[in-house]
């Protein structure tokens, strides 16, 4: 019905491959694809230079890495549906765990490297307008009546899940588990436009000057900040806040039909690795190496981490409890 | 019959080949989908509380907007087809801009425009009218694609409508307004009962241009098809594609209604065929 949409991304990123394919025959460089979500394009540019650089000293074999991005629910349907990546980076294991359902990779994916596979974290954090006008510390002031917050949809974006489990863990921590589903009903009472994504979010907040408070990814909150001026808006650390772990993992079958198995897993080792770490920390990730995290601790808040695991028992009870069809989040909405 | 031109056979066979690859085979791979799993579930989807609260915003929506273009579409086609002054090829020309124009590209520059600090919406909250992030947003996006179809489908009937016939109405004793309803507006009706239900099958799949401008708010500002892409969002497949059965079920159903009421119509002109 919708004749004058572009092309739909996995086509897209369809015609890249096979436009890469053309120009690639006879080179002898190898080639990887990643596959990751919206607000990593930055880090991973960087990062697939250094990768490159350290790959030629090593091997001596040239390396170009291809990425693509967008949501990471839908980049995910793009691999399911047959876009053929060697790696993919994505914001929730939910995601890879649909991807290996489809037998694509192993089960157990999650275990095959450090830190349950997520070398960098992240976490939710506050963006509001200079000076704070409204006031807000910490979550409690987002439910007060007249506060008007801009989070987008848990049912269509992956980090907006991510804001939604940090509000109710800080309900849960602070006000104990029955008071929980009240308070994000009430804070989602304050929402007047749930975007479909995060960057339509920041949106929204930044340049249609809509919300008093925006809810949004730790590093996409100082890039916003470096992109649109520390002079207009500064950025809230909450007192509790979830520990996001963006997972990585190797395509199995597909790296293995490629021929790039050994170098796709020397790719993801590699963000372990002194230079990886920093160059994550660089963009606002929080590095898992301690002498890393210790040279960034400085650019971030001080916040009390929880993990999915201790709060809702991991992402697989966290998404059928919340996100799923009849699940809390509609219930919150439910005449 | 003999005709000049040979190859009925030829291009009729072309004809249903070619229909079945593009329209048919996805269409019925879209009800394969829908099927393909528990009926329960399809049930439950497609008649949920927030999906039903979506379908009469998605069509009530598009009506109010296909109405509103049916009558200043009708107006600009007039105009441009009655009148010669300066610049009107221009005017022209911009009809067909929303069709030219990417919509995810017009959904923002709308939004931009209407939310309460854009220059529309600025204005609009001093007489406390709020434009974007509503149910208006929503409409007014949809009023900006469909505009040429009213427009572009009417022009050429009212080309044709030679000006005599108005006189000829004039000479016979009729008033103005009995030349504009008796004469003119019954020949114009069918081509602006076309644009009209273009228009709405247009506004009724639309997404691209919404997402941006609606708010996307549960039961209030939350369209069809960003529930559509919810479902795959959440893996569900077959809710997804039942969704999208639904509408298009819908709109077919609109469509042959107001087919039905354009053959009513041509019956009582001319009731000799």
């Amino acid at each position: 019905m919708n004749r004058r949409q572009s092309l739909p991304s996995p086509l897209r990123n369809l015609l890249v491959i096979a436009a890469l394919f053309a120009l690639s025959t006879g080179a002898k460089a190898a080639e990887l694809l990643n596959i990751s979500y919206d607000p990593t394009r930055e880090f991973y540019t960087e990062y697939n230079a250094g990768f490159a650089k350290y790959w030629k000293a090593k091997s001596g074999q040239e390396v170009t890495v291809q990425q693509s991005h967008g949501g990471s629910g839908k980049q995910a349907r793009a691999v399911i549906d047959g876009l053929e990546a060697d790696v993919v980076t994505l914001a929730l294991a939910n995601d890879i765990d649909a991807i290996a359902q489809n037998g694509l990779l192993p089960t157990d994916w999650q275990a095959r490297f450090p830190n349950n596979s997520a070398p960098y974290t992240s976490t939710i954090v506050f963006l509001v307008r200079k000076g704070n006008p409204r006031g807000i510390k910490d979550w409690n002031d987002l439910v007060q009546p007249g506060i008007a917050v801009i989070t987008p949809n848990p049912k269509t974006s992956g980090g907006a899940r991510w804001n939604y489990l940090a509000a109710w863990a800080y309900a849960e921590q602070t006000l104990g588990k029955d008071k929980a589903k009240e308070f994000v009903g009430k804070l989602y009472k304050n929402v007047p436009v749930l975007d479909s994504g995060a960057r339509g979010s920041t949106t929204t907040f930044v340049q249609r000057g809509m919300g008093d408070v925006l809810i949004a990814w730790e590093n996409e909150a100082y890039l916003a900040l470096k992109e649109f001026g520390a002079d207009k808006f500064e950025i809230v650390t909450p007192s509790l806040s979830i520990l996001a772990e963006p997972p990585v993992a190797v395509v199995e079958s597909v790296a293995i039909r490629h021929g790039t198995l050994a170098l796709a897993q020397a790719y993801l080792r590699y963000l372990y690795s002194q230079e990886g770490q920093e160059i994550a920390g660089k963009h606002f990730y929080r590095p898992r190496d301690p002498k890393a995290a210790a040279k960034y601790a400085g650019q971030f808040g001080n916040v009390t981490l929880v993990t999915i695991d201790d709060i809702f028992g991991g992402w697989k009870k966290a998404q059928t409890t919340h996100f799923a069809d009849g699940g809390v989040f509609d219930q919150i909405y439910a005449r | 019959m003999r005709r000049i031109l040979p190859g009925f056979p030829l291009t009729l066979g072309f004809s249903v080949v070619y229909l079945t690859l593009i329209v048919l085979i996805p269409f019925a791979a879209l009800a394969a989908k829908a099927f393909s799993g528990s009926w329960l579930h399809l049930w439950a989807v497609v008649t949920s509380p927030r999906v039903v609260a979506s379908y009469e915003l998605s069509f009530g929506a598009a009506l109010a907007a296909s109405l509103i273009n049916g009558l200043f579409g009708f107006i600009t086609a007039w105009v441009l087809t009655r009148y010669r002054f300066p610049g009107r090829r221009i005017l022209d020309g911009l009809v067909d801009l929303p069709f030219a124009l990417p919509t995810a590209v017009a959904g923002i520059a709308l939004t931009a425009l209407y939310a309460p600090n854009g220059w529309v919406g600025a204005l609009l909250a001093k007489i406390g009218i709020t434009a974007a992030f509503n149910r208006l947003g929503i409409v007014l996006a949809l009023v900006f694609i469909g505009f040429p179809f009213v427009v572009r489908t009417l022009q050429p009937v009212l080309v044709a409508l030679s000006e005599e016939v108005e006189e000829a109405a004039a000479l016979l004793g009729a008033t103005r307004l009995q030349t504009f309803r008796r004469v003119i507006f019954p020949a114009a009706l069918p081509a602006l009962l076309t644009g009209i239900a273009l228009s709405f099958g247009r506004a009724v799949g639309e997404y691209g241009s919404i997402v941006f401008i609606s708010g996307n708010i549960p039961y209030k500002t939350e369209i069809t098809p960003l529930l559509i892409v919810s479902k795959l969002e959440e893996y569900d497949y077959q809710g997804a594609a039942g969704i999208g059965l639904v509408m298009l079920l819908a709109s077919l159903g609109i469509l042959a209604l107001i087919n039905t009421v354009q053959w009513w119509n041509a019956r009582r002109i001319h009731p000799a065929h």
